[in-house]
């Protein structure tokens, strides 16, 4: 059993300034994760050379890997670094910021074009209100069973960063143009399966065609790869593929 | 009076279901939170959430549901706000069905329920075992389309720092800080909902909450002449696993469907001593969440955990695998993920973690209105509903009902203001940024010996080992007198971190400073309650007392000290009786 946890962390004081790397070298205590080494340095906060540095910044939240909070590159695999246990890393850990999200500060990356995706993809039913109007409608246990595993999609972008076709963002344009990528497909996917939802399934698929859509998937498959919740997010970009064909031939009928 | 506007503090279910109470309406919300709302502590929540729908044909009634409430809660809770939370439950249900929550099904395509602690009746809806995470993602989602049409505004990664109230008392708006940029402004509202959640990290790192569970708004708003109720009583859930940065929630689902806690037995080895159906026939394995972490814990004091540690199996091991599959993934997926063993085949190593408060905000039992006008309170930071205790799959149903009901308390209060925010001088909110900008500008200038991490650790210890599971005046005394040292010490703080942009020690030290406040509220507050009532329990005083303790307790600030009063709790719907489960 090692007695020191080694680390390699990139660091960067803010989104202006050049990253660099620092070294830490934190005391070994069983069941550790990357957390809970980020935790040390933030109470002594001192370089393995000995240096006083400062705490390291990151974003994190429920710490069991449900609020997507915590993602970035551990050893240069994109995950969450609350289920990242030191034991199943090789050191010296390496910690670097997502690369194709703006960079805030150190660890802490800006994800918000993701959410903006969603709002783009009209993903939500379209309910009437929240007054009471009833049950909802049946739904066979297969159609559930189906639809469950996009639920439980994050928006934690590790998706976004392991895809190709996902380019840096740097500017602000970059956010409208690039490639909306896995997680908004699974979104798609889920809501165009829904009785209710379907109502905006047409609309949803239209979107999909603009720049940035599916044409640009490239078929990589990474993203399935790196999804933490195992989402079938190549099933759900193939039956897209096939909807927006579908939908393609017929409007171009009705020209 | 101009078009009236509203502040929703949080993003969680409460706060989320507010912002769309509002937002259908068509009035705007400015929308804060520390997070990007999806990744609130809602989305921790795994097993369910309760409505009286009786789809199991056995007989579940919402009457039945109030009752298992109130009796599950000692009868602390103040009785009419409950009866209506449980007749609007069903509803509730229906409108996560209608927003394309994926429940789990019954063959016929009905939503499918489980059983949960402190009920005989199968009165959980349940979404795997990943139910919070939905639920709030749906609510996410009909934000979302709220932001789309303009209603919305969300100021994501902002902390609320305070309050601004006028020179009537009257709450008009709050003052906020840009986490990345450490701006500090004010913003006006005509009300503000606070759905701000738990307070879990005053335990430090032993508890389930999440990083952001800092209660620290409502400590500010506490120390600014907001009432804070019944703030010691603090739910112990039975089963979490053990980590180092914080303890993780095994769902009382698990036992819902089927999940048996046991010990090897000390006197026949190589047998089990399943120690809750042994002592309790009648509910087994899901008793409430107070009684059945006492068990554990006792246990354990004396000797008979898993290899004599603090540990005990919650085995779901003998339940087979396509069950598992369908209804628990989510959970065994964390054990698997954090341990490292596969609990589809051995039991897992659980031991009980500080998981709720059934105290917070006082709020009014018709409108959740604080004392402050113009501030309402939602979900768990505020303390209705659950008496001294709450029982499993009881929060998210809270958490939504208050959502509503503040969502349309605040629109009739701001339509029945005479005066609204607009005609308040800008000296007010001037005034109130000033002050925070000089608690800022106090902490960004500390040159002490003191780091603010240290200290909480502290704090959280101090907190864990003495006003949790078993509580003795002796000990609550001293840990009294240590938490006024530990505020001592604050005064003596520095920042590691100087940095002007993003700095998240600031932030946390802030925060820190109300936590101890707060930790003050609770322990006093038990010091004083000299009986047992749910998840509040001295040895020296085992029993119930209702002539002298059935009351709330509420906790004023008063020069830099919580003080004490109480005030009668509503019992008119179900008269107080003995709480048995053997």
């Amino acid at each position: 059993m090692p007695d020191a946890i080694k680390l390699r962390i990139k660091r960067q004081k803010d989104p202006g300034s050049r990253s660099y790397w620092e070294r830490f070298t934190i005391p070994y205590r069983p069941n550790m994760n990357v957390i809970s080494v980020l935790l040390e340095i933030q109470e002594r906060p001192v370089t393995a050379e000995g240096n006083k540095t400062t705490p390291v910044t990151w974003d994190c939240n429920c710490l069991e890997e449900v609020c997507g909070a915590c993602s970035m590159l551990i050893n240069g695999r994109a995950r969450q670094a609350c289920s990242a246990l030191v034991d199943q890393l090789s050191q010296p850990i390496t910690l670097e910021p997502f690369s194709k999200f703006p960079c805030i500060r150190d660890l802490q990356v800006d994800r918000s074009s993701m959410f903006r995706n969603l709002i783009r993809a009209q993903a939500w039913i379209p309910i009437d209100g929240t007054y009471p109007l009833g049950e909802g409608p049946r739904l066979v246990p297969k159609v559930q069973e189906e639809s469950y595993p996009y639920s439980r999609c994050m928006t934690c972008g590790c998706c976004l960063e392991v895809c190709p076709q996902f380019m840096p963002i740097r500017t602000e344009e970059d956010k409208k143009r690039n490639f909306v990528g896995a997680q908004v497909y699974g979104q798609v996917r889920l809501f165009n399966a829904h009785p209710t939802g379907q109502a905006l399934a047409h609309e949803r698929i239209e979107t999909l065609l603009e720049e940035g859509g599916l044409a640009e998937c490239g078929n990589a498959q990474n993203c399935v790869k790196a999804c933490p919740k195992e989402i079938p997010l190549t099933d759900a970009i193939a039956e897209l593929n096939r909807e927006a064909v579908k939908q393609g031939i017929f409007g171009w009928f009705h020209k | 009076m101009a078009t009236p506007r509203f502040i929703v503090v949080g993003g969680g279910l409460a706060g989320l279901m507010a912002t769309i109470r509002i937002a259908e309406k068509g009035f705007n919300v400015d929308l804060f939170s520390t997070v990007p709302v999806k990744r609130s502590h809602s989305v921790c929540a795994q097993g369910g959430i309760n409505a009286a729908k009786n789809l199991k044909g056995e007989g579940d009634s919402i009457g039945q549901h109030f009752d298992d409430t109130i009796y599950g809660g000692d009868f602390l809770a103040n009785q009419p706000i409950v009866k209506r939370m449980c007749e609007a439950a069903p509803g509730i249900i229906d409108l996560f069905d209608r927003m394309g929550v994926t429940f789990n099904r019954t063959p016929e395509g009905l939503l499918d329920f489980r059983r949960f602690g402190g009920t005989r009746f199968h009165r959980t809806a349940f979404a795997g075992a990943t139910t919070g995470q939905q639920l709030i993602y749906a609510l996410d989602e009909q934000v979302r389309r709220h932001e789309a049409a303009g209603l919305v505004t969300k100021y994501e990664g902002w902390e609320m720092l305070s309050g601004v109230i006028d020179n009537q008392g009257i709450g008009r708006g709050i003052v906020a800080m840009n986490m990345t940029t450490m701006e500090t402004k004010s913003f006006a509202a005509e009300a503000a909902i606070m759905a701000t959640g738990g307070i879990g990290l005053i335990f430090g790192r032993k508890s389930t909450n999440s990083m952001n569970c800092t209660g620290s708004a409502v400590s500010a708003l506490y120390q600014q002449g907001m009432l804070y109720a019944n703030g010691e009583f603090i739910q112990v859930h039975p089963t979490a696993i053990p980590g180092e940065d914080k303890l993780r929630l095994m769902s009382e689902s698990a036992r819902g469907e089927g999940g048996r806690l046991w010990v090897p037995r000390a006197d026949k080895p190589g047998a089990r001593w399943y120690f809750l159906e042994e002592k309790y026939p009648k509910y087994g394995n899901l008793l409430p969440r107070d009684i059945a972490t006492r068990e554990i814990f006792q246990l354990c004091l004396d000797g008979y955990g898993v290899d004599r540690k603090m540990q005990v199996y919650l085995d779901v091991s003998h339940i087979p695998r396509e069950v598992l599959e369908r209804k628990l993934e989510g959970i065994l997926e964390i054990y698997e993920k954090f341990i490292g063993e596969d609990p589809h085949k051995v039991p897992m190593r659980v031991f009980p973690a500080m998981h709720y408060t059934m105290g917070g905000m006082w709020v009014n039992g018709d409108k959740l209105m604080s004392n402050i006008p113009g501030i309402f309170g939602a979900g768990e930071c505020n303390f209705q509903h659950h008496g001294a205790n709450r029982l499993g799959a009881n929060s998210l149903v809270s958490c939504v009902f208050d959502g509503m009901v503040c969502g349309d308390e605040a629109l009739n209060y701001a339509k029945g203001l005479k005066n609204g925010s607009a005609s308040v001088s800008s000296a007010v909110f001037e005034a109130e940024v000033k002050r925070q900008n000089g608690i800022s500008e106090g902490l960004w200038k500390a040159d002490g010996k003191e780091s603010p991490y240290a200290l909480w650790l502290e704090m959280g210890k101090l907190m864990s080992e003495n006003c949790t599971v078993i509580r003795y005046n002796d000990r609550l005394k001293q840990n009294q007198d240590d938490l006024i040292k530990l505020q001592e010490r604050y005064k003596n703080i520095h920042l590691d971190d100087q940095s002007r942009w993003s700095n998240q020690e600031f932030l946390f030290a802030r925060a820190l400073k109300n936590m101890l406040h707060l930790a003050r509220v609770i322990n006093l507050g038990a010091l004083l309650r000299n009986e047992s009532r749910g998840s509040h329990y001295k040895p020296e005083f085992p029993e119930r007392n209702d002539a002298e303790w059935l009351k709330t307790t509420l906790a004023r600030f008063e020069s830099g000290e919580p003080k004490i009063s109480y005030e009668p709790v509503d019992t008119s719907l179900i008269p107080p009786r003995q709480r048995k489960y053997d």
